[in-house]
């Protein structure tokens, strides 16, 4: 299947990135600590600042380039295409919109799922990609990853899924995308009762419908470092409680302090961590 | 007659007609002649059919209003108008008692059921109580410690769904509101017992989902259901909540496109101009509803059941692939 295909966006600062100032060339500013730092060793840490361990944005292709054997994914339902059921518009139209996030991040949807290795151990693999819509979960997105998800369940492989899907349930699919939540969690049943290994890695962001569907439902949860994760956008809750949040909420760190993330694990150390636990489970 | 502060602006020529026929109506009492009757005769005619008219045609906008009406009849109202009894079980076995979910045994008719329901409330006093029919984690925790039950002891499941959507609180986020929808998703897809859902008001996003995955799925008339509410989507896209009437359009969240969607399998007709003109005959509509589905589920293998359950949510959505995309 077509895993060749080379994204437009390559390096932490896409087009996407581009609107929220941070310049092209050898340097970047840090959005963590705000420092100038030489964008090559950024590159080396796999997108992380050097001052600060800030998890800068990755790709999705990037994601599958760091955690799995070089060449070893095979890109599985490529060819589902997103429609537009509602014949949605707001500032922009559906199709338009979609158009355009398809040329800016050179995917057709926002997510990717196949079959690949990690040092070795084959599993399913499924990744959200935050510049696609906000990494928003539609019919693709769960179709892509309910398919997976029985296909995991079917060659009892385990699974692995990185969210990155501030947008949650996208609304441009309306109660389509609703439905996604229950389609993916239903499937995630099934795998669950088949005694399949699901790991689930949280990244910056991690919201509504997508967290709280299938990314929230992993026998292991990782997620990296202060990624924000949560049900309700943080504005909304500011505007429910009408007063200040507490320090750090909705980070990873929070969230592992309240129970719903069993390891913060940073970039470098996924890889690693993620074979570990396929070796305690996976026999 | 409600006073004027519920009456909906499109109601208004409703409300006129219906003021001037009482007054017609006390007229003739007092003095009946030929002509005051056939007057009277032709202008329920006429509130028939502005009613008609009017909600026939309601605006996806002007509906989102019809079912967050004060006087719509809400989760507590159908308990005291349609069952014979509720036995409400409060605990949730981890944090506390959440009023925006109520469980507890009830029974329709002959049958004995599990009731799970979203309750909003109507005056200040109530909606403080009902959180406005916002959940907690715990209430969603709630609702699945019924349903593990209901399947224990072989009692089908009905749940009622009327929210605006779970909380979006720091209580909630701290308890994990994400991980106990999901968990509901996921444990409620496989659940050994029929499951009927019905969206009585508002079905607003996961906070609706949370109780909603079954094997039958009804919405009343003029109820909603969507990914999210015409203020939250106006605001996201829009950038200014002032746009929901456009986002109530533009979501297609009527119960005529949610029928059509394949979303939900069956449309509750309310009374005439809306549920909370007659909370009586609502009633009655969603009982023969009720007992109809579950005759239907009830009869159903429950390892068939689960299978269905499953292939039902499985088919939801809309894409195309290449093979379909040559073809056409």
């Amino acid at each position: 299947m077509s895993s060749a295909q080379k994204p437009e966006v390559e390096s932490w600062t896409g087009q996407t990135r581009r609107k929220r100032g941070v310049p092209e060339g050898l340097w970047l500013r840090c959005d963590g600590c705000q420092a100038t730092v030489f964008r090559k060793e950024v590159d080396k840490l796999l997108g992380v600042c050097p001052e600060c361990g800030y998890h800068f944005y990755i790709s999705a292709r990037q994601r599958i380039q760091q955690l799995l054997d070089e060449d070893s994914f095979e890109e599985w339902y490529a060819d589902l295409r997103p429609l537009d059921p509602l014949g949605f518009k707001d500032k922009k139209s559906y199709p338009d919109r979609l158009r355009d996030e398809q040329k800016k991040t050179g995917m057709t949807e926002a997510c990717l799922v196949g079959r690949g290795y990690m040092r070795g151990r084959p599993l399913v693999f499924g990744v959200t990609d935050s510049a696609f819509i906000m990494g928003s979960m539609g019919s693709v997105v769960g179709e892509k990853l309910t398919r997976a998800i029985e296909q995991a369940t079917e060659t009892k492989l385990p699974l692995v899924v990185v969210s990155a899907s501030g947008g949650g349930a996208r609304m441009h699919e309306g109660i389509f995308s609703l439905m996604q939540m229950g389609k993916t969690c239903a499937a995630l049943a099934r795998f669950h009762a088949a005694g399949g290994l699901f790991i689930s890695v949280l990244t910056n962001p991690t919201m509504g419908g997508v967290a709280a569907s299938f990314a929230s439902l992993g026998d292991v949860v990782f997620a990296e470092p202060k990624a924000l994760i949560g049900f309700a956008g943080p504005r909304v809750v500011q505007a429910t409680v009408k007063s200040e949040l507490p320090e750090g909420f909705q980070t990873s760190e929070f969230m592992m302090e309240h129970g719903f993330v069993d390891r913060i694990v940073s970039r470098s150390e996924l890889r690693t961590e993620i074979a570990r636990v396929i070796d305690y489970c996976v026999k | 007659m409600p006073d004027d502060l519920h009456r909906l602006p499109f109601e208004r020529p409703i409300y006129e007609r219906e003021t001037h026929l009482t007054e017609l109506e006390r007229q003739h009492t007092d003095a009946p002649t030929e002509a005051l009757e056939e007057e009277i005769r032709k202008l329920r005619v006429e509130v028939t059919r502005r009613k008609r008219e009017v909600f026939e045609t309601l605006d996806p906008a002007d509906l989102v209003k019809v079912s967050r009406h004060p006087n719509r009849p809400q989760t507590l109202d159908y308990i005291e108008l349609i069952f014979d009894e509720f036995v409400e079980l409060h605990g949730d076995r981890s944090f506390g008692d959440d009023r925006a979910i109520l469980t507890g045994f009830a029974k329709l008719d002959d049958r004995q059921v599990m009731f799970i329901g979203q309750q909003k409330g109507r005056n200040m006093k109530e909606r403080t109580e009902y959180n406005y029919g916002c959940a907690h984690p715990e209430g969603y925790k709630k609702a699945l410690v019924r349903m593990e039950m209901a399947a224990k002891f072989g009692l089908p499941i009905i749940c009622f769904i009327d929210t605006p959507g779970a909380y979006p609180g720091v209580g909630a986020e701290e308890r994990g509101q994400a991980y106990h929808i999901a968990l509901n998703l996921r444990e409620m897809s496989q659940i050994k017992t029929p499951i009927v859902c019905v969206v009585i008001g508002e079905g607003g996003s996961g906070g609706a989902l949370g109780i909603g995955i079954g094997d039958h799925i009804a919405v009343l008339q003029h109820a909603y259901y969507s990914v999210i509410s015409p203020e939250g989507c106006a605001g996201i896209l829009w950038k200014n909540s002032s746009f929901a009437d456009q986002a109530a359009r533009a979501l297609k969240f009527t119960s005529k496109d949610l029928l059509r969607f394949g979303v939900v399998d069956e449309i509750v007709p309310e009374p005439l101009g809306g549920a909370h003109r007659d909370h009586r005959q609502m009633a009655n509509f969603l009982k023969g509803s009720l007992n109809s589905a579950l005759r239907k589920l009830c009869a159903i293998p429950l390892d068939r059941l689960v299978d269905r359950r499953y292939d039902k949510f499985r088919k939801i959505g809309m894409f195309e692939e290449s093979a379909v995309a040559e073809a056409s």
